[in-house]
């Protein structure tokens, strides 16, 4: 990306940008100094923060969005430090490389948010493993002493993980926040990779569940019923899936429930994961 | 839930009436007023030019039109598997792979209802390269389709101005997300998130519709023209 070349293009468009940004001018002549300052990832979000300002577009609501989803990856990165390092629960082999590999990926998501959050203009929450209690005011007591417990609870984080991402993108519309929504949506679809894995972790142990949500179906119990409220729609965007052509007859309900996602909104997520903070 | 179907139905209509030339001002007095992005934007469709080929359209049809196209491939590979499995698949693939055929069915037929009288016609598909008989080249390939389809949907979320669309496009992604992990893991376990489909921040890809469609386009005999999208 040449910086120079895209404001002698906007200048094209906008003769008035350097007016619009008075004090932010500085920045633009000294931005390879931001580009010391933030590392090479952030840099997008760095340039949508000063168009943000230059245009009268506030980065609150998007830091507001960015924070929230860096609550939900520190409580994932912090259950997966600890069920990890917590000796006996995890057997040795595929299970404990792959959990090590979803753990690395929880903590590259909360440094990138972290940095994302900070270029923007905004103040990263932090969370330390004490705030955190994973047995949920104790709904899972054995979550680290039962590997099949401590998966249940797994797969309920990535599949709401999901889903909470996917609230959010609506949050992050507009041009001055494309990178945001990217950046989310490029977490969102890693979150869901994750899910599937662990759905066939579980699966090996004999849990009914595959790699995809199949109605409100989540092969664990009542426990985890919030979190798959909704997703035994079939109907998407005012079109009844059902009704549509399959191979041999109409697609089935669950081909159909299954082909979608559903979103949650942010008071759900709320509700679902706070009792797993301390 | 109401509301936001009403939301889509009246945005189906929004976007199925108005004449390219609406489409066309609306996006220039937008990308006038907001970003960077957007100039970059108008830079680029100076530069497009039509090919002659099957018209993706502008605006969220164009990025309807572009994610139909896509799913209209991979369903067509899926049916293909399935109308003539590799030898000795064993009965958990033959499940999974049923499955996956459904689900891209249920996006293609999705897709192909809400655009309505704006849907592009059925693509011509060219799979000639893929060994339908082979485990390899079968699970190769729909690795590939579906690691690109995420990268493709991920790319194209910011080019939607709908949010009820978006949402729409949120709710695929994450489908085909599982589908590649799963996919993944077949051909090698553990292999769902690796480095070739994720970044050092744990991210996975995003692709613009024209580098999607330089991949994809291999597989499509069809000739798209994607010079109206939005970028």
């Amino acid at each position: 990306m040449n910086f120079q070349n895209i404001l002698s293009e906007i200048e094209k468009v906008d003769p008035e940008i350097y007016e619009r940004t008075s004090e932010r001018r500085d920045t633009f002549k000294n931005f390879g100094s931001i580009g010391k300052r933030v590392a090479l990832a952030a840099l997008p979000f760095a340039l949508g923060s000063i168009f943000q300002k230059a245009y009268g577009q506030t980065t609150t609501g998007v830091i507001g969005v960015l924070n929230f989803a860096l609550q939900l990856e520190y409580l994932e990165s912090n259950f997966y430090i600890k069920g990890v390092a917590t000796p006996g629960l995890i057997p040795a082999g595929a299970g404990l490389t792959a959990l090590t590999v979803i753990r690395d990926h929880e903590n590259a998501h909360v440094n990138f948010l972290r940095t994302a959050i900070t270029a923007a203009g905004g103040v990263p929450y932090t969370y330390t493993a004490a705030q955190f209690d994973f047995t949920a005011k104790g709904t899972f007591p054995d979550v680290f002493t039962n590997y099949s417990t401590f998966l249940a609870v797994a797969q309920a984080f990535e599949d709401t993980g999901v889903r909470a991402y996917k609230g959010q993108a609506p949050n992050l519309q507009g041009a001055a926040n494309r990178s945001f929504l990217t950046a989310a949506l490029q977490i969102h679809s890693v979150e869901g990779r994750h899910a599937s894995h662990i759905r066939m972790m579980r699966q090996a142990l004999g849990a009914p569940v595959k790699p995809w949500i199949t109605g409100v179906v989540s092969g664990i119990d009542s426990r985890t019923n919030g979190n798959y409220i909704g997703e035994d729609t079939t109907v998407q965007g005012g079109v009844t899936i059902t009704t549509l052509s399959g191979v041999n007859a109409n697609i089935s309900v669950s081909a159909a429930t299954e082909a979608f996602d559903e979103p949650l909104t942010k008071d759900q997520v709320v509700a679902l994961v706070t009792p797993f903070f301390a | 839930m109401t509301n936001t179907t009403n939301q889509l139905d009246d945005s189906v209509t929004t976007i199925i009436e108005p004449s390219k030339k609406h489409s066309r001002k609306k996006f220039l007095i937008n990308a006038g007023r907001f970003s960077l992005l957007s100039v970059v934007a108008v830079t680029a469709c100076k530069k497009s030019s039509s090919n002659g080929g099957l018209d993706l359209g502008s605006g969220d049809v164009g990025i309807l039109n572009y994610a139909y196209a896509l799913e209209q491939l991979e369903a067509a590979f899926y049916i293909k598997v399935m109308a003539s499995p590799y030898s000795s698949m064993p009965a958990a693939e033959a499940s999974y792979l049923t499955d996956i055929r459904d689900h891209e069915i249920a996006h293609r037929e999705f897709f192909k209802a809400a655009l309505g009288s704006n849907a592009i016609s059925a693509l011509e598909v060219n799979f000639s390269t893929i060994d339908f008989t082979s485990r390899t080249s079968v699970l190769a390939t729909a690795k590939a389709f579906e690691d690109l389809g995420v990268t493709a949907y991920n790319g194209a979320g910011q080019l939607l101005q709908d949010a009820g669309y978006l949402t729409l496009a949120g709710k695929i992604v994450s489908v085909e997300a599982r589908h590649a992990a799963l996919i993944r893991d077949l051909i090698t376990p553990g292999s769902f998130a690796d480095n070739t489909a994720v970044d050092a921040n744990a991210l996975d890809m995003a692709r613009t519709p024209p580098q999607v469609l330089a991949i994809a386009g291999a597989y499509i005999t069809t000739q798209i023209d994607a010079s109206h999208l939005p970028s």
